[in-house]
């Protein structure tokens, strides 16, 4: 088995590991390996042809390849970064030893100093949920049949019922339109849609396709293929309630009903994970309870705009050159960060450095369920607001963004952050 | 189409029967009536080699299922290179009652010639299995059952009967068999008419309209769905045994099963139902096997989210609950196996044996002479399976094809060449089931998500089949219905109505 050495692995090349690659080599000499299994780089955005993108980043709105190649671009001019795509990663162990196969190499493995696991995230299937029935052609997931009409070319269905409003499934709504199709609507089990506000705006509304919340598919109909679905109102424990199921005929059934980090070779490293997030805990560096392991993106935390992946990677990049030139400067003793009242989960978990030149450092979240009017507040061990953030609305459907400033990373054993009305 | 013995569908029976038949100079033809073999009950079960402790030993099913012990497995799984785990089996005690069921088991068990069946206690009972409802007080250990895949196993001895001569026809409905003066003429079915001297009539839920269109027959099948959980492989060290859960006040007692591929399969409820289409699971047994069998044995184990997969099977019963197997009354010819359910996966080489010489019975009144070959090869070679390779074997395997290398699907790391070999195997693999049947590709958590537009893409080029016609499994489970930029507005015009609630 060939063996390899290289100071910064990067497993993955869609946005999460190119950003974190890319910055890894403008701040360093270090040598670096980007492998991605896919044949080509960008990962996930090679399909989302629509665009949007880059509003926060770049500050203009591009399609998903486009940002991707603004990256590619980047990353293919660097002397410094080694690219493998067509690589499949199919073991880290705890000593950053990384085995992989492609086609030139065959099987091999690779010593590297610092791994970045930037593997992005899979969709929940219709089997994560088990909706009964026959086990028909005709259900997939919204990403399965964006990849089939995008890159493809070809329609997996015409009349078309979408469970579940992620992002995906109100774009993949819009796309399926404009292709001739019919979508019948997009139910959604809970009382609020997951995805962005102008996804529901752009996509659904502007087509006029109905989005019923509390609604639910109770079971999916037919011999070969499907031919209709059965849908019901859920009561407020998300049961289905049986007087209001309705049979409803369609060819396809979309399912847009979440997203999972791919974390099985971040566990084969002895990576911990969060139980809310399925991702990394991770310090501020994005630094995983492995040394020299750091983890950005979907796989750390499903993120709602690319934007904040680059974001994300890029602290993620910059901090494996840090590691291994040893520039890091701890705190005496870490501050943990506890998510309070309507928070779902933080992200990092801890902050274990000092504060250099930053004037704050970014703290992502998710609230539990929408509220109107609310402050996000930061508060220290003893229950004192140190800071607070107005917010006309909150959903789950959009992280939440704060700056902690650089003076409350001080003393403490944690800082909680909750929502107060 | 001439043919000596014409074996009606290819399950598990038809296609061991078609492995015995292809040890002699004979013309042996398997006619399915789906897009691949093993697409019935065999397909669909609790995946269970039964050692046959518990089995009333005076009926046919108990013969056969005693018949086809541990040896014979261990031999025959060796030749055609299927994995045949020996889990051992442990039925679970929670009180007095079940105490009772446990000690008559025993006693069973002996008078079935069965070794090593004994009684654990609590303690014992959570060594074996420590992550058990702990609640359990003594439990029956069988280290005589088994597990196997039940589609490895059928497709092995399918492709090892190919080998040696047999012919498989895909697609072949049978539409009608004529029968002049006790002997067969011809039969008819989807893809063309068939001669043959000898029928054997292992049609599965479907073995009654068969018999039926040579004989007025007193026996019928009706299907009795079972459905069940699979787990993720990350579970896979959690239960070690097949387990039995214990009769409650609803149910009969069912079973969770360590798969052989490191899955947990979960099952069943029986449910008598009218159609023997109707494979569709149900939110009501979902919960019901969860509550009183897979929650009650192991808290541990989630309602969803690690859940794989559910799926519904259908038991194929006669009305004695025996299996039947004779000649068709009026037709000596003919040989009908009818309502061969659990333990008929178990039974299968048994029942081959039967059948085998329930022919050498009538061969010279068929007009058939059964002479052995000189050279019958009962080893079904092993397909490169990377998973359960070596680093060492895999470079190896990857320096001779590279496409070994390549991955499409990511959760269970099957390569191309994989699905190369699948597709261009003695039964070629022609849906995308049948390919994930074949090498796991798409049986992963993502259940196909990503591999499955890069599996139609290899079946187009390898068949040369438009995407538009490649299924999911037969049929008309075509995936993709149209190209894109190819719906005719005016055909769509007015066809654009929403979901008004």
């Amino acid at each position: 088995m060939k063996k390899l050495d290289y100071d910064i692995v990067v497993v993955g090349g869609g946005p999460a590991g190119l950003a974190a690659a890319l910055e890894a080599s403008v701040n360093s000499n270090l040598k670096i390996l980007l492998m991605e299994r896919s044949e080509r780089l960008g990962g996930i955005l090679e399909q989302c042809i629509h665009n949007g993108f880059g509003l926060s980043y770049f500050k203009e709105e591009l399609t998903g390849p486009e940002y991707a190649s603004r990256f590619i671009k980047e990353v293919e001019k660097k002397d410094n970064i080694d690219i493998k795509t067509g690589t499949m990663v199919i073991d880290i162990n705890p000593d950053k030893v990384v085995i992989a196969e492609n086609v030139e190499d065959g099987l091999f493995q690779v010593y590297a100093k610092a791994v970045v696991l930037a593997m992005g995230c899979r969709e929940r299937t219709r089997e994560a949920i088990t909706i009964p029935g026959n086990r028909v052609s005709g259900v997939m997931t919204a990403g399965t049949a964006q990849r089939y009409v995008n890159i493809n070319g070809y329609l997996p269905g015409k009349d078309i019922i979408i469970l579940g409003s992620g992002d995906i499934g109100l774009i993949m709504a819009r796309r399926m339109t404009l292709e001739g199709c019919n979508v019948k609507g997009v139910l959604e089990i809970m009382p609020y849609s997951s995805g962005l506000v102008r996804n529901k705006v752009q996509c659904l509304d502007d087509f006029d396709i109905p989005l019923y919340l509390n609604y639910t598919v109770t079971a999916i109909h037919g011999k070969d293929r499907v031919e209709a679905v059965s849908i019901a109102k859920v009561d407020d424990r998300l049961n289905p309630i049986s007087e209001t199921e309705i049979t409803v005929s369609c060819d396809t059934l979309l399912l847009s009903i979440g997203l999972i980090p791919e974390n099985e070779l971040s566990k084969s490293a002895g990576v911990k994970l969060d139980g809310v997030t399925k991702g990394a805990i991770v310090d501020e560096k994005r630094e995983t309870n492995i040394k020299g392991i750091f983890a950005c993106g979907n796989v750390l935390q499903v993120h709602d705009l690319v934007d904040n992946v680059s974001a994300e990677a890029k602290i993620a990049g910059r901090s494996a050159v840090e590691y291994i030139e040893e520039k890091f400067d701890k705190l005496d003793k870490p501050i943990e960060l506890k998510p309070g009242n309507n928070i779902a989960y933080l992200v990092p978990h801890r902050i274990e450095y000092k504060i250099n030149d930053e004037k704050y450092i970014e703290i992502y979240m998710r609230v539990h369920k929408p509220m109107e009017h609310i402050r996000l507040c930061v508060l220290d061990e003893k229950g004192n607001i140190l800071d607070s953030y107005r917010r006309d609305i909150v959903v789950p459907g959009s992280m939440e963004t704060i700056r902690l400033k650089s003076e409350f990373i001080r003393n403490y054993d944690f800082i909680k952050v909750e929502v107060q009305e | 189409m001439k043919t000596d013995v014409l074996i009606i569908g290819g399950g598990v029976v038809g296609c061991a029967i078609a492995r015995n038949l292809s040890q002699y100079n004979l013309d042996t033809s398997i006619v399915e009536k789906d897009n691949d073999i093993c697409m019935g009950t065999s397909k669909a079960n609790s995946s269970m080699i039964h050692s046959g402790y518990n089995i009333n030993g005076s009926t046919l099913k108990g013969k056969l299922c005693l018949k086809a012990d541990v040896k014979r497995y261990d031999r025959m799984c060796n030749e055609l290179n299927v994995e045949y785990k020996h889990t051992g089996s442990i039925f679970a005690g929670f009180n007095e009652e079940h105490l009772k069921i446990i000690k008559a088991e025993v006693e069973n068990a002996k008078k079935n010639g069965l070794e090593g069946v004994r009684i654990l206690n609590h303690e014992e009972v959570m060594k074996f299995e420590p992550n058990i409802n702990p609640e359990v007080k003594y439990a029956l250990f069988d280290p005589n059952t088994g597990t196997i895949n039940p589609f490895e196993y059928t497709l092995a001895l399918a492709e090892n009967a190919v080998m040696n001569g047999v012919k498989v026809y895909l697609n072949a409905e049978v539409l009608n068999i004529i029968v002049k003066d006790k002997k067969i003429e011809s039969v008819y079915t989807t893809i063309g008419s068939f001669q043959p001297k000898i029928i054997i009539n292992s049609a599965g839920l479907y073995s009654d309209k068969i018999a039926e269109m040579v004989d007025e027959i007193d026996f019928y099948v009706h299907p009795r769905r079972g459905e069940y959980y699979v787990y993720d492989k990350k579970w896979r060290d959690f239960v070690n045994h097949c387990i039995y859960s214990p009769p409650t006040s609803v149910s009969k007692g069912m079973i969770i099963v360590p798969t052989v591929d490191g899955n947990i399969l979960c099952g069943s409820n029986a449910q008598e139902i009218p159609d023997k289409t109707d494979f569709s699971t149900t939110k009501e047994y979902l919960d019901y096997i969860y509550r009183e069998n897979i929650h009650m044995m192991f808290p541990g184990l989630p309602r969803m989210g690690d859940v794989v997969t559910t799926f519904a099977g259908l038991r194929a019963a006669s009305n004695t609950e025996d299996f039947i197997i004779d000649y068709a009354k009026n037709t000596p010819t003919m040989i009908n196996l009818v309502g061969i359910q659990s333990p008929g996966l178990t039974s299968a080489p048994a029942i081959a044996d039967m059948v085998e010489e329930m022919i050498l019975n009538i061969a010279e009144f068929s007009g058939i002479k059964m002479t052995k070959k000189k050279e019958w090869n009962p080893i079904r070679p092993v397909r490169p399976n990377l998973g359960k390779m070596s680093n060492d074997e895999k470079t190896k395997i990857i320096a001779e094809n590279p496409d070994y290398a390549k991955i499409i699907c990511r959760c269970e790391t099957i390569s191309k060449g994989e699905i190369l070999d699948a597709i261009h195997a003695p039964i070629p693999a022609m849906d995308v089931d049948a390919i994930k049947r074949r090498t796991r590709s798409g049986m992963g958590r993502c259940q196909g998500g990503f591999c499955g537009p890069r599996i139609i893409a290899i079946l187009h080029e390898e068949l040369g089949i438009d995407p538009l016609d490649i299924t999911k499994r037969g049929g008309r489970s075509n995936i993709l219905l149209s190209k894109s930029k190819n719906l005719s507005l005016f055909e769509r015009e007015g066809n654009n109505e929403k979901i008004r609630l």
